[in-house]
């Protein structure tokens, strides 16, 4: 059942979500076009556009990297939900065999 | 002579020195006390005491041996004591028997009269696991003997039914030795009995078995022959419990003269020989005895396990009380071994140093141990004056513990000087935030540190696991602080890993702005253009309500434009904080009564310091204030002039180099460029009060000692007329003592002088490290993220986001988290440490290590640990 240490889900757990809320926050601001995101979008630049163009080619660029924010953002999601599902089974099966200076072993 | 007045001050002090008694801004009042007890109340006052943790001793018999103090005795039978319990401790870890883990608080010291039983119980003890254990050992030797007898008459039943199946060509099936005692009295006749063989069988180490075969060999010039086959069962040794491979040889020799040479080789190989009887039945018989001793003694040795095992539970359950027990009755001794006795052994007297403001306490503890011992005689408490250094004490807790031990790391604060660590709470985390202001980073930081108080209690136990989490989780009020300071520095520098945030409205605008394309130059992303403050449709002529606009983070000129902010608020900031240290020094003076000190020394040094560097950071304000973009001429932006030029021609007192540039910007008539009138004027003068203080700091305390000196040697002069008394020590030592305190006071005004012009510019590190940290994110986010998001086409770029997302917090934690924060930890403390504490900060006092059972605990735990460590590997 458990696949990885314990450590390892909660280092997981913990970064999913911080990826799950910092790319939700991203997404929805490059979403609206935010200047500051200017040059984190897909541009193919072509000098021979007309400015239509290069506003369309904008808000596709723009539309996209949001896109991908979100679809990175629900990755994470599903990371979260599976390292939580980790430490869960971490826990159940993993106390026997923890080493603590006050536990009793069988021998 | 300083310490003496100040006591003395401080002795006949009115309500003023209670007010600052028990405050962090300065360390505590100290008594040295001379405690009288009576001897059969002794033990109880000086466990009290240890409970309390508010006494330090003070070792009456310094030069008496160890071995010749009053309570050797005892202290003796306490370490015996010890030893007992590490020897049960380590066979109960060894049996991997759980030891119950006590609160140390609620058991007190035992009284002198429970260490006899407590040392009869545990001598018990000790010679009742002693002698489970040789039994144990015994028994198990024993078994592995007849376990070896056992698998060698099994594989010589083996070996012989094929030995006669050679000489006999019988039939094969029958492997019962029964009837060999029949078929020797059939071939008897056959003059079989010559062919005699005499068999020695045992068993031998298996990693010995070619050597022995090969010796037997030599000896026996090949006349005798050996059989061998492994033991698969695996055997442990008795004492050391390594596992055992043996086998099973079987010799055939002919002759007497062989079986003694065969019996050396034998015990030469430590093989263990048994003996194997010729006939079948024998045999038979011999395996069936030894099977049935071999499973009483199973039952025995399984007895004496549960045995010993019981006896380790039972021992594991009192175990931790008893060494606390133990532990405080041998701290307790060993301080009463610092007392001396007097009046024939009726009183014993010890001196404490005692924070005054506690007495009152410890005269309680002292009472209830007296009472609690019934002596008739109450134990005193009285204070004792001394000139020796007084130790310091700082009342701390939880959350000013970790502040002051940073000072203290550097040096520990004389007794009763000002105590820098109350200001470094506010300052410390503020210049930290400085030189890290990241929003994102801080809110990293302050996650992690919440965590660790908010689970601070569970986490208290564990925070020995490794000395890099214990460091972090001792400082973690410390980081909470820098964490939330770091969070309002980003806000103000508007940079949030790396991206600013528009909250207000940018108060630039790019409607002036249009981009058109011709045939020679096309459209592209890189195109900049200028945007004027003095323009109305670019600038909104009022700034930004709160921090940086988020304009800049687009700006090409960015780092151009936050670096003279970034500069000059470092130097605010720095001649702000030396200010203030400078001013403390003014307390310490008052406190210490020096009012000479106040008017030679820091008078000198606060004008000094504000009248050249104030001045200068006066000059930064005027200039934010008086110039400006949308200001008419003489105040518009290319007027303002070069500060660090003008400062430098005021030190130097150059005239500025004629710019034909600024020729509409002059004031007045003359080529001066000021920024208000008289500014040269003004400079000359300030320039020339800071020289003459100069001379001031280097002579005017010496001049004020030898001064007082021959006053005091006039007055002694006039004493000594009247009284006779020859006093010729004053004439040598006055004249070098004077050399060395122009010597010393030479050194601090140089050390003064040229440390405000070096101070001032290593807060210069203030903007670096800023301007480090900034880049280093931006950085990060335009070499990683910008990857993912921008280089990939279509949906594969959220893969690619999801991935080098998880890449790039790892490389924001351990690089601008953990690196930056911890330069930045660093550079603070010595911007601290250096930049402040050189103002004031004498730093030549001793902690103050009291009595207290919880320390010696605590130590003698972390002992145990590292003993621990080397008996489980």
């Amino acid at each position: 059942m458990p696949l990885c240490g314990q450590k390892s889900s909660v280092c997981c757990a913990v970064l999913s979500v911080w990826g799950g809320i910092q790319l939700g926050i991203t997404g929805a601001l490059i979403y609206t076009g935010s200047p500051a995101f200017i040059e984190d979008i897909p541009l193919a630049e072509n000098a021979n556009w007309s400015p239509q163009e290069w506003e369309t080619n904008l808000h596709a660029g723009y539309q996209q990297s949001a896109l991908n924010c979100w679809i990175a953002a629900l990755l994470y999601l599903v990371t979260f939900c599976v390292s939580t599902h980790q430490y869960w089974a971490n826990y159940n099966t993993g106390d026997q065999f923890k080493v603590t200076i006050g536990s009793m072993r069988f021998y | 002579m300083d310490l003496e007045m100040t006591e003395v001050a401080f002795f006949n002090g009115t309500g003023n020195c209670c007010s600052d008694m028990g405050t962090l801004f300065k360390s505590e009042l100290m008594s040295r006390c001379q405690l009288y007890l009576p001897p059969e109340a002794a033990y109880n006052c000086v466990a009290e005491l240890g409970e309390l943790g508010l006494a330090q001793f003070v070792d009456l018999n310094p030069d008496v041996s160890a071995f010749q103090r009053q309570f050797v005795g005892e202290v003796k039978r306490c370490e015996e004591m010890e030893r007992t319990l590490r020897y049960v401790e380590t066979e109960i870890v060894k049996e991997k028997v759980g030891i119950a883990d006590e609160s140390e608080t609620s058991i007190p010291a035992p009284a002198p009269r429970e260490m006899v039983e407590l040392e009869a119980s545990l001598t018990t003890m000790e010679n009742n696991l002693r002698e489970v254990n040789i039994n144990y050992v015994a028994l198990r030797k024993n078994h592995l003997e007849l376990s070896e007898l056992k698998n060698m008459l099994r594989k010589t039943e083996v070996f012989l039914s094929e030995n006669q199946l050679n000489l006999q060509e019988l039939d094969e099936n029958t492997r019962l030795l029964d009837d060999a005692s029949e078929r020797e009295k059939d071939i008897e006749d056959q003059a079989y009995s010559s062919m005699k063989f005499n068999i020695t069988g045992g068993v031998i180490d298996r990693a010995r078995l070619l050597a022995f075969e090969r010796m037997l060999w030599r000896v026996s010039k090949g006349n005798v022959f050996l059989k061998v086959a492994e033991i698969d069962e695996q055997m442990e040794d008795p004492g050391s419990g390594d596992v055992l491979n043996k086998a099973v040889f079987i010799i055939f020799f002919q002759g007497e003269a062989l079986r003694s040479r065969v019996k050396k080789i034998c015990e030469g190989f430590h093989a263990s020989v048994y003996p194997c009887p010729d006939s079948g039945v024998e045999r038979r018989e011999m395996l069936c005895g030894v099977d049935t001793r071999l499973s009483d003694l199973s039952t025995v040795l399984t007895q004496t396990t549960e045995h010993r095992h019981r006896l380790l539970v039972a021992a594991a359950a009192t175990l931790r009380s008893s060494y606390v027990k133990v532990r405080k009755m041998k701290a307790v001794y060993h301080v009463l071994n610092m007392f001396s006795q007097r009046d024939g052994g009726r009183v014993l007297i010890g001196e404490a140093w005692l924070p005054t403001a506690d007495i009152p306490d410890i005269r309680a503890a002292v009472n209830t141990g007296a009472q609690t011992a019934g002596a008739t005689i109450p134990p005193t408490i009285e204070k004792v004056h001394t000139t020796e250094q007084h130790p310091t004490f700082n009342r701390t807790n939880k959350y000013t513990g970790g502040f002051q031990s940073l000072v203290d790391a550097y040096g520990v604060n004389t007794y009763r000087e000002v105590n820098p660590s109350v200001y470094t709470i506010a300052t410390f985390p503020f210049l930290f935030a400085v030189m890290f202001g990241d929003a994102g980073h801080g809110a990293i930081m302050l996650t992690a540190t919440l965590w660790m108080i908010i689970k601070e209690k569970s986490l208290e136990s564990k925070r020995n696991i490794s000395e890099i989490f214990n460091i972090f989780f001792g400082g973690r009020y410390i980081v909470f602080l820098m964490s939330i300071f770091s969070i309002y520095t980003g806000l103000i520098y508007n940079d949030i890993f790396s991206k600013s945030f528009n909250i207000f409205g940018s108060h630039w605008s790019s409607k002036q702005m249009s981009f058109v394309a011709t045939n020679s130059t096309p459209l592209s992303l890189g195109m900049s253009y200028m945007l004027d403050p003095k323009d109305n449709n670019s600038y909104h002529s009022e700034p930004y309500p709160f921090g940086v606009d988020p304009v800049w983070q687009s700006a090409t000129n960015k780092i151009g434009f936050l670096n003279t902010y970034k500069m000059k608020i470092s130097l605010i900031f720095g001649v702000i904080h030396m200010s203030f240290g400078v001013m403390l020094s003014l307390w310490n003076k008052i406190s210490k009564k020096l009012y000479h000190q106040i008017f030679l020394e820091f008078i000198p040094q606060i004008v000094f310091l504000l009248g050249i560097f104030g001045y200068l950071v006066t000059m930064i304000f005027i200039k934010w204030v008086m110039y400006g973009a949308n200001k008419a001429d003489p105040f518009s932006e290319h007027c303002a002039p070069n500060l660090l030029i003008t400062f430098i021609n005021m030190m130097l007192m150059k005239k500025a180099d004629v710019d034909i540039k600024m020729d509409k910007c002059h004031t007045s008539l003359n080529y001066e460029i000021d920024m208000y009138p008289g500014q040269q004027e003004l400079q000359k003068m300030l320039l020339l009060i800071g020289v003459l203080m100069v001379p001031i700091m280097l002579l005017g305390k010496p001049l004020f000692i030898m001064y007082r000196r021959r006053q005091a040697r006039a007055r002694y002069d006039s004493l000594r007329d009247e009284l006779l008394e020859p006093q010729q020590e004053e004439g040598g030592p006055v004249e070098e003592d004077f050399g060395e305190i122009m010597i010393n006071q030479g050194i601090h005004t140089i050390e003064y002088v040229l440390g405000s012009v070096s101070h001032t510019a290593s807060y210069l590190r203030l903007w670096a490290l800023s301007l480090a940290h900034a880049q280093l994110s931006e950085v990060l986010w335009s070499m990683v993220m910008r990857i993912a998001l921008a280089s990939f086409k279509g949906y594969a770029g959220a893969i690619a986001l999801y991935l080098i997302f998880a890449f790039w917090c790892m490389l924001t934690i351990s690089i601008l988290c953990l690196m930056e924060g911890l330069s930045a930890f660093l550079h603070t403390l010595r911007l601290h440490w250096v930049e402040f504490q050189s103002k004031f900060y004498e730093g030549a006092g001793y902690l103050f290590m009291p009595f207290s059972f919880r320390e010696s605990l605590k130590q003698a735990a972390e002992d145990d640990k590292e003993v621990l460590k080397t008996i489980a590997k």
